[in-house]
């Protein structure tokens, strides 16, 4: 089975995000990037498919020069081929990128010859949250497409998808070629290894240089929400804060 | 003219997202000046329609085919698209739960319309839209601007508080029969696999969290006790998760459950943006940590700070108490 993952270039943020002075985009100067987490989680069983059942794993992005970075690491971890769509830095809307994205996947599945198996995005980006580009690209390319997806056994010529749902899973049996969203908590992440690090080095970046034309939304200028003038009430430094705690519990009626 | 919004069902049993979608549509058919549709999808939705006209849609737009034998995103996506380009609403809208979201993404996909997802704010207008909408999970917001002939955008779940609408609308019931293709079958839910039954982290009244602070998956056996007491559920942060403490289920966050509780007690939790974003449409939030300067303590509606690992099993010890 091979396998496509989509992969998006994101900071990685700690307890606070600030935006730059032009309200465009995260100010990233104090903090690394990193591959968006329900992506990492994407690949993540995609290399674990193609360890088990054979098959190749290409990774793809769109983005900056700099997201050659993601690439790598998605090779240090156990992906075969990489290829980069580069942007020119700016953020594309999800039109636009989806539009880009399934012309670069034709390139690339005309080369090989075949179409992947699978291919899989992340639910959403951590960053934008657009909700809607794995769904473009399915629909461009003709395929079926599920997402939410925390479970993937892979059979012959369909998968069966496990969907997150409150309190358990709806169950999909999808033919291939498909689209699948993958969440995260699909899987625990790998770390590379000293030797995957050293190999994803020599790995061959693939550059598919692809003109789209912009969508109908735009970003007019990104804002931190209005802080929450919240008061935090001390109650207590040691355990015997417990009775006011009680006490609390009452008041609003979460105690029987 | 008129908007659309899409409401979604589990085999005939209402969401309550539903409350929210119909609050944040009425409110935007009013400032549209339009009238408000509501659509219903596949089997078990004909019970629906006297709520939805409850929520204040003059008309319901039932929607039946063979194939809609239960949720499956290109069969419903499909629908909705063949519904739009039928009465042609100015506007189609839902809340942004993960069917919302996939529906709408499906429709915007089909009839090559921009999709903005998980919109705060809304403002319409004759030429392009302004909206402000959701980044990071909600730890930033975005003012964007929508252009198009035809306006699809969902509303972010748990950014519109449910109210009852003022009057019922009509609820004139029109049925529309969609040309699906069989093999649309294919992305229709099989099966159910049911874990948890009763109260789930995302409905439960208390939720108790641990963070890096429990220390092991042992740790949190004195928060299932808690958590017992209340009838309430226990959750995680990322970092438990990655340590393989806890199970990706019960993590609270961004990538993981958003909850929404009576009051959610966060131990050991320094409160990263990730987590942040997850609890944050807590009612109260009460922080137990050793550090004053958490995050998750300066956020807080309460603090105690102190080690979690004396001060929860004292709360137990004081409900065991009170109860006798």
């Amino acid at each position: 089975m091979n396998i496509l993952v989509c992969v998006k270039r994101v900071p990685a943020p700690g307890a606070k995000i600030n935006v730059t002075e032009d309200g465009l985009s995260v100010d990233s100067a104090h903090l690394g990037f990193t591959t968006s987490p329900h992506e990492e989680c994407a690949l993540e069983e995609a290399v674990q498919i193609s360890e088990r059942d054979g098959g190749e794993v290409t990774v793809l992005t769109l983005g900056p020069v700099e997201a050659e970075e993601q690439l790598r690491y998605g090779a240090s971890v156990g992906a075969h081929h990489i290829i980069l769509v580069p942007t020119d830095g700016s953020a594309w809307d999800p039109q636009r990128t989806a539009a880009a994205l399934t012309t670069a996947i034709e390139q690339a599945e005309q080369a090989n010859g075949q179409p992947f198996d699978l291919i899989l995005f992340g639910n959403e980006s951590a960053d934008s949250g657009g909700f809607q580009v794995g769904v473009r690209v399915a629909l461009k390319l003709g395929r079926p497409s599920v997402n939410a997806i925390k479970g993937i056994d892979p059979g012959d010529g369909s998968v069966i998808a496990r969907r997150e749902i409150d309190g358990g899973f709806e169950v999909y049996e999808v033919p291939t070629p498909a689209v699948l969203g993958i969440k995260e908590g699909i899987n625990l992440p790998r770390y590379p290894t000293m030797k995957g690090r050293l190999a994803s080095k020599k790995a061959t970046l693939e550059t598919a240089e692809i003109a789209a034309e912009p969508g109908g939304q735009a970003l007019i200028r990104l804002h931190r929400p209005p802080e929450q003038a919240s008061t935090t009430e001390i109650l207590g430094t040691d355990e015997t804060a417990a009775v006011r705690i009680v006490d609390i519990l009452e008041e609003i009626g979460v105690l029987a | 003219m008129s908007l659309l919004v899409v409401l979604e069902h589990d085999r005939g049993k209402w969401v309550e997202a539903n409350d929210e979608a119909l609050t944040a549509a009425r409110k935007l058919a009013s400032d549209m000046g339009v009238e408000l549709h509501a659509a219903l999808v596949g089997v078990g939705a004909r019970d629906l329609v006297s709520q939805a006209a409850t929520g204040g849609a003059a008309v319901v737009h039932l929607c039946e085919h063979e194939v809609l034998t239960d949720y499956g995103p290109d069969a419903v996506g499909e629908t909705v698209a063949q519904l739009v380009a039928s009465i042609n609403p100015s506007a189609i809208t839902a809340v942004g739960t993960s069917r919302g979201n996939e529906v709408l993404a499906q429709l915007a996909a089909r009839a090559d319309l921009p999709f903005v997802a998980n919109c705060m704010t809304v403002a319409p207008s004759d030429g392009p839209w302004s909206m402000t909408r959701v980044q990071w999970g909600g730890s930033l917001l975005e003012d964007a601007t929508l252009d198009a002939p035809t306006k699809v955008l969902s509303f972010g779940h748990h950014s519109v508080v449910a109210e009852v609408a003022d009057a019922p609308g009509a609820g004139e019931v029109r049925e529309f029969a969609p040309a699906l293709d069989p093999a649309m079958a294919a992305t229709i839910v099989r099966d159910r696999d049911v874990q948890t039954a009763g109260v789930t982290l995302s409905t439960a009244p208390v939720v108790i969290s641990g963070g890096r602070g429990v220390g092991s998956a042992e740790g949190f056996d004195q928060l299932e006790e808690l958590a017992e007491l209340l009838g309430g559920r226990v959750g995680c942060s990322r970092a438990v998760t990655n340590l393989g403490w806890r199970n990706h289920t019960d993590q609270v966050g961004q990538t993981g459950t958003r909850i929404a509780p009576e009051i959610y007690i966060a131990t050991g939790i320094s409160g990263a943006i990730q987590h942040w974003v997850g609890a944050m449409a807590s009612k109260r939030i009460l922080a137990i940590n050793t550090d004053a300067e958490a995050n998750m303590v300066t956020k807080a509606d309460y603090a105690v700070i102190a080690d979690l690992h004396k001060v929860v099993p004292a709360i137990t010890a004081e409900i065991r108490r009170r109860q006798g």
